[in-house]
């Protein structure tokens, strides 16, 4: 059963319009000008229960705005987002007692005082009594490997462990749906892979659904499935990363080893050639062309090794975002 | 008729003990939540004591205007400045005027509200994002730091007095019980009226970023009217009754001389204080209300 429901859900800013310099300063002081920015265009999709889902795209891309209206921080210009049964934009009690939004540059925690402190408020915000409290904090202090930190003043800890505590007061009341924006943002890669490994454990452990952003592909190929990318506002992918990669490169990388060096026009045949450096060589193939090609190389050159894999989805999708459009 | 009501009367004890223990459920989950809120807050402000020293210090301009006051009265032949039985000609003497002065600091101290800076600067970092999406109003949170602020504040305002008391031992009184209990009835309310004027201003955040400029507003004539300055009683009658159709007289002036023992119609006053608190608190959840909905989490 769907959890999560946008219909053409859409989300357009009122923004100030000045132009620099001083006589800009004058004209945007006498008569103030303004411009409506579309944040996101007629999105619609579906997510079921425990899925896991990543959100992709670039900066400004719709995916802050996006998670913004499903967990009912800010109300949609159009369209319509349901999730777990409710209008997310009227913030009924029952309704936030099922959801978190954790923003990773963002924080709840009380600065100056240790997470314990803000833990205490969040339990009782959420009507758990002590027992209840208590064992949760243990189960995901345990999970997350905090220990001493939580009664450390919140401004002492390092950015990671700083990170881990949101996620704890993020989750404390256990919500059945996690928005979670850049969670492992200017994390080390330790650090990153523990949030990762965390968020796979709750969601299996507790069959939460978790929609995702993230600029670091690797939270996304570890955790998400199934992937939505969101482009100028509106959806242009929704699938797994595998698809998303056969969408944008209709090719596969070849990357040979030869026993005796090359030159790339020997190559130029078989596909584009990526790179060629005397005995190695990288070709990007035709996915229908493949076999053929593999036969062929394999045929009439001396190989020492070959590989065949898809182009990394970085590249991809970055390319993609460099061009600016979509086709 | 009667045989439907006997039917039926089971049914409504039901429901009247399930509104009961809702009720209860509800109060002891609200007592939770203030317990834990309160007690985080007062953590918070002890780390911050000297802060809350300095701003309890920082609220000594009733000591300066009695100053400025003692010095101004006309003294009767033979006597210095300031020792005049009727300072001012206010109808006050010294002892009541220097009673009365301190006991507008005393009332500033604990009915002093700075929700509109808090509100702000956590609406500008972004702060009130996670505050709105908990089941909880966030204006709770600044009603519970308030509350914090004003136990912490309470030796320093002690300390003051005593000093007070030490230069002005002509001063010193006790006041009577009843009049006690009164006076922190009215600095209660008198703090949540200053506490919902600065929220409907704070919300304002919802439409304009920089807020609390409008709180300059309300300063100055709160400085006038509220008796923070001068007792009332200086103005002239026209812009003394003018004073009372606002909330500001009820701010300092009324629990002031409440404490200090002067006769004041604390029925009349009390019932004034209800009315301002009736006419804010709904403008304050229609303004809440409207200005979430505008509201685009800035630098969320």
């Amino acid at each position: 059963m769907a959890i999560i429901r946008a219909e053409a859900l859409s989300k357009t800013y009122r923004v100030a319009d000045k132009q620099p310099g001083l006589a800009g300063t004058l004209r945007h002081f006498v008569q103030r000008r303004h411009r409506d920015v579309a944040a996101v265009k007629g999105v619609s999709f579906t997510i079921e229960a425990g899925e896991m889902v990543g959100f992709l795209g670039p900066n400004g891309a719709g995916k802050t705005t996006t998670l913004k209206m499903l967990s009912g921080l800010i109300h949609p210009s159009g369209g319509m987002a349901e999730v777990a049964g409710h209008l997310p934009q009227r913030r009924q009690a029952d309704f936030l007692r099922q959801i978190t939004l954790v923003m990773g540059q963002k924080q709840q925690l009380i600065w100056d005082l240790p997470p314990l402190d803000s833990l205490r408020v969040n339990a009782a915000v959420y009507g758990l009594d002590d027992a209840t409290a208590r064992r949760r904090i243990a189960e995901l202090a345990d999970m997350l490997e905090l220990g001493e930190e939580l009664t450390r003043p919140v401004r002492k800890l390092s950015l990671g462990q700083r990170m881990k505590a949101e996620l704890l007061a993020a989750l404390l009341h256990q919500p059945a749906v996690l928005f979670l924006d850049e969670p492992t943002l200017g994390l080390d890669i330790n650090a990153q892979a523990r949030v990762r490994a965390f968020l796979a454990d709750y969601n299996r452990r507790h069959g939460a659904t978790v929609l995702l952003t993230s600029h670091y592909l690797a939270d996304i190929t570890a955790l998400c499935p199934r992937v939505l990318l969101i482009h100028e506002g509106g959806l242009f992918h929704d699938g797994s990363l595998r698809e998303l990669s056969s969408r944008l490169a209709p090719c596969r990388l070849v990357r040979l080893e030869l026993e005796e060096p090359r030159p790339a026009a020997d190559f130029v045949r078989y596909g584009e050639v990526e790179a060629c450096d005397g005995r190695d060589v990288r070709l990007l193939v035709e996915r229908e062309r493949l076999t053929e090609v593999v036969a062929r190389l394999l045929a009439t050159l001396e190989v020492r090794d070959l590989e065949v894999s898809d182009p990394p989805i970085e590249e991809l999708i970055g390319r993609l975002f460099r061009q600016g459009a979509v086709t | 008729m009667r045989a439907w009501r006997q039917e039926d009367a089971p049914r409504r004890r039901r429901s009247l003990g399930r509104l009961v223990w809702s009720l209860g459920r509800q109060l002891h989950h609200g007592g939770r939540v203030a317990r834990a809120l309160f007690s985080s807050q007062y953590a918070l402000m002890l780390e911050y004591r000297a802060e809350t020293a300095l701003w309890a210090l920082s609220g000594i301009l009733p000591f300066i205007m009695l100053g400025i006051w003692s010095q101004l009265a006309v003294p009767p032949a033979g006597l210095g400045p300031g020792q005049g039985a009727d300072a001012g000609g206010i109808g006050l003497d010294q002892v009541q005027l220097s009673r009365y002065f301190l006991c507008a600091f005393v009332a500033r101290q604990f009915s002093v509200a700075w929700v509109v800076y808090a509100f702000e600067e956590d609406a500008l970092q972004g702060r009130l994002s996670p505050y709105l999406l908990q089941p909880l109003q966030p204006l709770w949170r600044y009603v519970a730091a308030h509350l914090a602020e004003q136990v912490t504040r309470l030796p320093f305002v002690v300390l003051i007095a005593a000093v007070f008391f030490l230069l002005q031992p002509a001063a010193l009184w006790i006041p009577t019980p009843g009049r006690l209990v009164a006076t922190v009835l009215a600095i209660w309310l008198a703090f949540t009226i200053n506490f919902l004027l600065q929220s409907c201003i704070a919300i304002l955040c919802f439409w304009s970023e920089r807020a609390s400029a409008l709180e300059r507003l309300l300063f100055i004539p709160y400085l006038f009217l509220s008796g923070l300055v001068a007792p009332l009683e200086v103005f002239p009658p026209a812009l003394r009754a003018a004073a009372h159709w606002t909330p500001f007289p009820y701010m300092v002036a009324f629990p002031a001389q409440l404490l200090a023992g002067e006769a004041v119609p604390i029925a009349a006053s009390f019932a004034a204080m209800v009315g301002w608190i009736s006419l804010l608190l709904p403008i304050t959840l229609l303004l809440w209300r409207a200005g979430v909905r505008r509201y685009s989490a800035m630098g969320a």
